[in-house]
């Protein structure tokens, strides 16, 4: 049987900018264990089976259903892949954890409450608790039997949550913390029996707590009237001189903030993987309706405008699959030498995963994006059908524009991205200003003649490696012109980001289609290797208009020019016949009825 | 009660299938999933030794890629595994694989053998009551219930036309198990966790070769029917229209 070939080498978080690395180096899909493919399987069985049956009820907030399915869920294992085996979980790894989400994604609605439940709801506990604390929730959170919630946003905060008004004041008597104020926009809310609330104890230090939903002076509001993922529950808290008990409190006082990014951080792998399986299961609803629309005396998929959306589709689920199962696999393979039993176990756990922090806020936002355009080509394909109830497509399109809301806006991820990035070339933690300087001497010295070579997609190769380059061209030039004011410029900061985002896909995408040639050989990895080439031909593109942007921003006049001449070379590439590559695409998609990658 | 369960590895339900070259059976590049009645024959297994204990082996025969059968099995519950492995066995006739299952259990002492009904690629429904033969045991097949008695087990059987059979029979026994007899459960996390630490037997093709014998059964040719499109005009008054009708759907299309 085969085991994984995961990386054995711990590779820094954001190195991918800088770094070459091999395809031997990198988590895929085709690395799953056997383990990991019966849990995937399972866990999509479980979804055909007991989630989309339901579909209607869960869409008319029959929560009673959702909190059943989370029960059923709950029995196979499928909520407490993240909980330490001591306090009733499976503690497994972050690839079972992004596969479950991944192949769970079947219903947006389910997905969320599902998701807040394992991600934001118990991971707070996990990461933070005291043992007390874990032994009192996490048997009763992992079992299914209490569902959870995480109320961080208030009415007049939301990315900017720790401006929240909400405080926390300790009783005479020092046993209770009296909280008050309005929490808003609360996944689960009206269901869930424990909510990690964030407060300003006195009205100043940013703490959390666990609140429990029969605690006094503890209500939950109206369900808001949502645009999409109507079958989740998301209502306002009311606490009104709520008491809770003072071994309630979190983690340390003041230090609220240290729980509420690092928890969103490690959500968003998840959301990412959600987001694949999302693209998975519509792919599955197009091809099905395609398949068998008639117009014109033919069929939907037989006209070349269908193929290509169908391509697209498919190509958006290889590359994220690329982008998530590489950006999980390194994440394990830093968890992999913690020491589970050691008292720090879980703040070492937490700072594993913060060192992706970048690659886990590319793969939130090129994500829900790639989702988003996904689901917009689904009602296009569906047409008519597209724009009604009836229909699967409606609901996923309104369902799917969340994901670049919550768990932090695209905009704040992407000034994540590259402010994290930035952040760690300036401490000398990330060798990113060398590279740049040595990019700056390269590109000024004038072109270069690159070296033949003769392995196996090359031209490929230089796609990518000229993308780094673009990358740290532009990243050069805004922070010469912006120096430490760069952080303020928050359209150059984005198109930064979306280089960066691009660059992390291209070089995901390239080594996992190489790393698939070597077991399957060349012929047999055709399909990989055309979604490989039509995703570098128009990530390249993106790079292009992004990369312009930053320069015409920054610089003018002859240095403008010398510089759009040095991007000009680096953008050079020969013209992919995308065309051709779609058609290819679609037609062993069409003839599979689903997604598929030989 | 001891009891292993035969279960066969066969093309995903909506798989697209192509023929090979030969023209004799399906390409193989396709994805394969655990035959259906097998799966409740193994739900119905695991279910009994709940009730009365014992031990479920499950076995397959087939290449490399069949032994995801037995790791579903094993996550599921099924005590061990015995997998008859190699390319050899693709393509043995009922008869052969029956003999290849009895002479790789010759060492064991099971009360009962269940299988599926039949396979859902050949279709057959034969290596169940072959293996009776073989192992010259009793047999009884498209059963719906298996409750034990005293002296062996009490079945029930689908008949034609919605009638059952109940009988009793002595152990040890062949059953073969009929689809939707029960509700199949799901491979938990911690039963796929600990499934890796189940014992799985491997027999070769080598180890059991004196047992088999030359296939009595071969594919020729298969073939994807040709549709066909034929309109016939009925004519004559409406009367003359309806008895033309009431006549071709009798001795024609024969539904009538």
């Amino acid at each position: 049987m085969a085991t994984a070939t995961v990386p054995k080498t711990k590779i820094a978080g954001g190195s991918f900018l800088i770094e070459d690395r091999q395809p031997e180096e990198v988590f895929t899909p085709e690395d799953f264990t056997d383990e990991h493919r019966q849990i995937a399987q399972t866990t999509e069985e479980f979804a055909l089976k007991e989630i989309v049956p339901n579909l209607e009820k869960i869409e008319h907030k029959e929560f009673a259903v959702t909190r059943d399915l989370i029960k059923k869920a709950s029995e196979l294992g499928l909520t407490s892949v993240d909980i330490p085996e001591e306090y009733g979980g499976m503690e497994m790894d972050k690839v079972t954890s992004a596969i479950i989400a991944d192949y769970i994604a079947k219903s947006g609605s389910f997905s969320v409450t599902w998701g807040a439940h394992v991600g934001i709801g118990t991971l707070p506990i996990v990461y933070f608790g005291t043992p007390e604390q874990k032994k009192k929730y996490l048997p009763k959170l992992a079992s299914g039997e209490w569902v959870g919630a995480y109320a961080l946003s208030e009415s007049s905060s939301g990315s900017d949550a720790l401006n929240c008004r909400t405080r926390a004041d300790l009783s005479a008597d020092g046993k209770h913390y009296v909280l008050n104020g309005e929490k808003m926009w609360i996944t689960n809310a009206s269901f869930a029996d424990l909510y990690v609330v964030f407060a300003k104890v006195a009205g100043e230090k940013f703490s959390a707590f666990i609140v429990e939903r029969t605690f006094t002076g503890f209500s939950v509001g109206a369900e808001e009237k949502k645009l999409g993922i109507r079958g989740s529950s998301t209502c306002p808290l009311i606490l009104n001189d709520c008491k809770v008990p003072a071994e309630n409190l979190l983690g340390e006082i003041g230090k609220g903030h240290v729980i509420a990014f690092n928890i969103l951080n490690i959500g968003r792998f998840k959301l990412g993987a959600g987001c694949v399986g999302g693209a998975r299961t519509s792919l599955l609803s197009a091809l099905n309706y395609a398949k068998q629309r008639k117009a014109f005396g033919k069929t939907l998929v037989d006209f070349g405008l269908i193929r290509e959306k169908l391509a697209d589709i498919a190509t958006g689920i290889y590359v994220g699959e690329s982008l998530a199962y590489r950006t999980v696999g390194m994440i394990d393979e830093a968890l992999r030498d913690i020491d589970k039993h050691s008292p720090d176990a879980s703040t070492q756990i937490r700072k594993g995963i913060e060192e992706y922090a970048v690659e886990c806020s590319i793969l939130k936002v090129w994500g829900s994006e790639m989702l988003d355009q996904v689901v917009d080509h689904v009602v296009q394909i569906y047409g008519g059908y597209g724009f009604v109830e009836e229909y699967p497509a409606e609901r996923a399109y309104r369902d799917s524009r969340v994901n670049r809301i919550f768990e932090g806006t695209n905009e704040i991820n992407r000034m994540i991205i590259t402010g994290w990035l930035m952040k760690r070339a300036m401490s000398g933690q990330l060798a990113l200003m060398p590279a740049i300087k040595k990019l700056m001497d390269e590109v000024l010295s004038g072109p270069s003649m690159s070296e033949e070579t003769e392995a196996e997609l090359t031209a490929e190769r230089a796609l990518v490696g000229n993308a780094k380059k673009v990358a740290l061209f532009a990243a050069g030039v805004a922070s010469q012109r912006y120096m430490m004011d760069l952080a303020e410029q928050q359209e150059v900061m984005a198109a930064l980001a979306d280089i960066i985002i691009e660059v992390f896909a291209m070089d995901s995408v390239l080594l996992r289609t190489l790393k698939l040639m070597q077991s399957r050989g060349e012929s047999g990895s055709a399909l990989p290797i055309a979604m490989t080439q039509v995703y570098l031909s128009e990530a390249m593109a993106r790079i292009e208009v992004a990369a312009r942007k930053v320069v015409a921003a920054a610089s003018e006049g002859d240095n403008l020019r010398i510089q759009t001449t040095i991007l000009r070379r680096l953008l050079k590439h020969d013209p992919t016949n995308t065309i051709a590559l779609r058609q290819q695409i679609a037609t062993r998609v069409i003839d599979a009825g689903k997604y598929v990658t030989a | 009660m001891k009891i292993l369960v035969c279960m066969k590895q066969v093309p995903q339900k909506d798989a697209p299938l192509k023929l090979n070259e030969s023209g004799t059976w399906i390409r193989e590049d396709v994805s394969y999933e655990v035959n259906e009645p097998d799966a409740y024959a193994l739900e119905e297994a695991l279910r009994q030794k709940e009730k009365h204990g014992g031990e479920v082996v499950v076995i397959t025969t087939g290449p490399a890629r069949a032994q995801q059968v037995l790791r579903e099995a094993l996550a599921k519950g099924a005590d061990r595994a015995i997998h008859l492995e190699g390319n050899e066995f693709v393509g043995l006739d009922s008869f052969n694989t029956a003999k290849a299952i009895a002479a790789s259990i010759k060492d064991e002492q099971f009360d009962l053998i269940f299988t599926g009904l039949q396979s859902d690629d050949y279709g057959y429904a034969q290596t169940g009551v072959l293996l009776a033969e073989i192992l010259g045991w009793p047999h009884a097949t498209i059963i719906m219930s298996i409750e034990k008695s005293d002296g062996g087990v009490r079945l029930k059987r689908e008949l034609e036309a919605g009638f059952f059979q109940h009988l009793e029979m002595p152990l040890p026994a062949v059953l073969t198990i009929q689809s939707g007899i029960n509700k199949l459960r799901y491979a938990t996390l911690i039963g796929i966790k600990q499934a890796k630490n189940k014992p799985l037997r491997k027999v070769t093709h080598a180890e059991i070769q004196h047992a088999l014998g030359p296939n009595l059964q071969k594919i020729e040719k298969l073939y994807i029917p040709q549709k066909q499109k034929k309109t016939e005009m009925l004519e004559g008054s409406a009367a003359e229209v309806a008895k033309k009708l009431v006549d071709k759907l009798k001795n024609e299309v024969r539904v009538l």
